[in-house]
């Protein structure tokens, strides 16, 4: 590459001798009298020359360099086919590092390095040895020349005359009419967006005398067993049940829909810790509350239960409702509080529903009202 | 008992026989009582110089918050200074001065983890005092936490029991996470079989109790396996940044990824060093 230095510098000197062309100048496009350069020098450093266009050993050794990354890189490349065979994953992994998987480490620790050096290579080529002439590009106009915008308009008017569509308006009319049809088809589609949800949203499946079961065990709960302090993310026992034919009732979509809606969580607190509203005095089981799980702000399962202040928290934007006061928002972005289901005793002694929730669960939608 | 006693007299008319008859009876009564009842099981266990010598230790170490009788003391705001400590049982004192936490150092959010300030025999003296305070949890035996012969299916179980009551505090991966007020839920790395055992039967500060009539003890002891077979697990996806989730991989994206990457920009766009033997009287003509 010595002796370019000498190109360099020439080429750099064209450059800057370009700079003052007629007709691009660096002032707003169109104006009228024409092009006129604001700067008769905007003061461009002139061209220095790095060490490697003038001594041809850093030259050399910057050649080496590079190469020696394009190397590098190769040489990961094969470490990574390498690592590919050598380690074991599945059940009995290779650990490396204390206990890091050895395959992913490594693979991604070699590709990584073997395309980093490319790059690497890359930049230090076109830093050190590629051609370093500071080149000046002018700004064009945007605006089309007035030739062309003249032949535009007038290509337009001709097309306009020779189609007649200002002198028949039947075609004219029955066009725009036909294009305005064409919209019918786009509204009709959006109607397979399905029915409305009808009350969906505001039912569950709990119903008078449904067992409340452990949540993952299926397993119904009775009320001294249920300790002060305790949380039991709990479900319907419907979701557990089989039909006839000792395939679940619930499965699949259909489980996880009403599993979205009827998830509750029940607590037991000391009984004088609760004040219920006018109405809910007997919705629990001395102390036992339970509570649906979903938060009223956007929907995430909520059971960070503090059971000495009685506060439940959303993990998602910090809701936090008090279920010693009927679970009234005390903090966050909720805007309702959280519904509460009315629990009893059944016959056999096992916590059960009064009745579905009272309100719908869950987010605030259009329909539901300021209840 | 009278019908059986006079029967057996007018037969065999042994004038002791109605005693002896009463006596076994009573025997049989007070011998089954002990054996069936577990609060008494558990009590009968330490014995009066353990209790004692348990009183000495919390009159010492505890009283001055929890009262001389673990009554509690309740400061001049109404809020509680220490719990009282009648009912929670044998268990909740190994897992408190077990793990360090208690005694407390000073007044705070949370008792926090530290180093444990009694031995073995003191500890299991004061959850005895403790324990005969009033019936409560007892110190669970070692078979109901032994996670050795656990098969994979109970440890999938486990997995479920876990990310449905658990995770919502604890994260995840097990690493605890933050709660309001100072606050927190800590981290189940290095916890031991026994102490997580208790503290899902006992409650500990802000956490629920999870009791063994609703979490049976081998659903507990399956949520222990399922953590100890997720913390002997390897990092496949190299570090993982304190399993935070999004909050400690953004904060090392943005700072590690994004900063590498302008630190190249920068490199890229720098003006490289030029060289001072260069040609000075072929000077551009510039305008």
């Amino acid at each position: 590459m010595t002796g370019d230095h000498e190109d360099a510098v020439r080429g750099n000197q064209d450059a800057v001798v370009a700079q003052p062309q007629p007709g691009h100048g660096l002032e707003p496009a169109g104006h009228a009298d024409g092009p006129v350069d604001p700067f008769a020098d905007p003061g461009l450093e002139e061209h220095e020359p790095r060490p490697t266009d003038v001594d041809e050993h850093a030259a050399r050794r910057a050649e080496r360099q590079i190469a020696a990354c394009f190397m590098l890189s190769a040489f990961f490349v094969v470490l990574f086919c390498i690592s590919f065979f050598v380690f074991k994953i599945g059940n009995n992994p290779t650990t490396i590092l204390g206990g890091y998987g050895a395959s992913n480490v490594t693979l991604g620790l070699f590709l990584g390095l073997a395309l980093l050096l490319i790059g690497i290579g890359a930049i230090q080529w076109a830093r050190k040895l590629m051609s370093d002439v500071e080149v000046v590009e002018m700004r064009h106009p945007t605006a089309s020349s007035e030739a062309d915008r003249v032949a535009t308009v007038e290509a337009l008017q001709q097309g306009v005359s020779d189609s007649g569509i200002a002198r028949r308006p039947l075609i004219r009319n029955s066009l725009v009419g036909a294009l305005a049809m064409l919209g019918l088809p786009v509204i009709l589609g959006l109607r397979d967006l399905g029915p409305l949800p009808g009350n969906k949203l505001s039912v569950t499946v709990w119903r008078k005398g449904m067992r409340v079961v452990n949540d993952v065990a299926g397993t119904p709960i009775k009320p001294e067993e249920v300790e002060i302090g305790q949380l039991i993310n709990s479900q319907p026992e419907i979701l557990f049940e089989k039909d006839a034919n000792g395939q679940p009732k619930y499965a699949g979509t259909e489980l996880l829909n009403a599993k979205t809606k009827a998830s509750t969580i029940v607590v037991r607190m000391k009984p004088e810790d609760i004040t219920p509203t006018p109405g809910r005095e007997n919705w629990g089981v001395s102390g036992i509350l339970c509570f649906s799980k979903i938060c009223t702000h956007v929907g995430c399962p909520i059971s960070l239960w503090e059971q000495q202040t009685h506060h439940l928290l959303c993990p998602c934007h910090q809701s936090t409702f008090d279920l010693g006061n009927n679970g009234k928002v005390i903090f966050g972005p909720a805007g309702r509080p959280l519904p509460q289901l009315p629990l009893m005793v059944d016959s056999e002694g096992y916590l059960a529903a009064q009745s579905d929730f009272t309100e719908p669960v869950g987010p605030s939608f259009w329909e539901r009202g300021e209840r | 008992m009278r019908l059986l006693t006079a029967r057996l007299s007018t037969k065999r008319r042994s004038p002791i026989a109605g005693l002896v008859v009463v006596l076994l009876g009573l025997l049989l009564t007070g011998g089954g009582y002990a054996l069936l009842s577990p609060a008494s099981a558990q009590s009968g266990t330490a014995s009066q110089s353990t209790v004692q010598q348990g009183r000495q230790l919390f009159l010492v170490g505890c009283s001055s918050c929890h009262g001389e009788h673990g009554e509690g003391i309740v400061t001049k705001r109404g809020t509680q200074y220490g719990p009282p400590l009648a009912g929670v049982g044998a268990a909740a004192v190994d897992f408190q001065v077990g793990t360090g936490r208690m005694p407390m150092a000073r007044p705070g959010a949370q008792a926090q983890k530290k180093k444990v300030l009694y031995n073995d025999q003191e500890i299991s003296a004061l959850a005895a005092y403790v324990a005969s305070l009033a019936p409560g949890p007892a110190i669970p035996d070692p078979s109901t936490y032994n996670t050795t012969n656990v098969d994979t299916q109970s440890i999938v179980r486990g997995g479920e029991f876990f990310r449905t009551n658990c995770t919502a505090c604890h994260n995840f991966a097990a690493a605890g996470g933050a709660l309001p007020g100072g606050k927190y839920a800590p981290s189940l790395h290095g916890v031991s079989n026994k102490h997580i055992y208790e503290a899902l039967l006992t409650g500990p500060q802000q956490m629920p109790v999870f009791s063994d009539g609703v979490l049976q003890p081998s659903e507990k002891r399956d949520i222990i396996a399922y953590l100890n077979s997720v913390m002997a697990n390897p990092d496949y996806g190299g570090a993982e940044l304190g399993s935070a989730g999004p909050v400690s991989e953004g904060l090392f994206a943005w700072l590690i990824g994004i900063g590498a990457c302008v630190g190249f920009a920068i490199w890229i766009a720098s003006h490289s060093t030029r060289s001072t033997r260069s040609t000075r009287s072929r000077k551009g003509a510039s305008a």
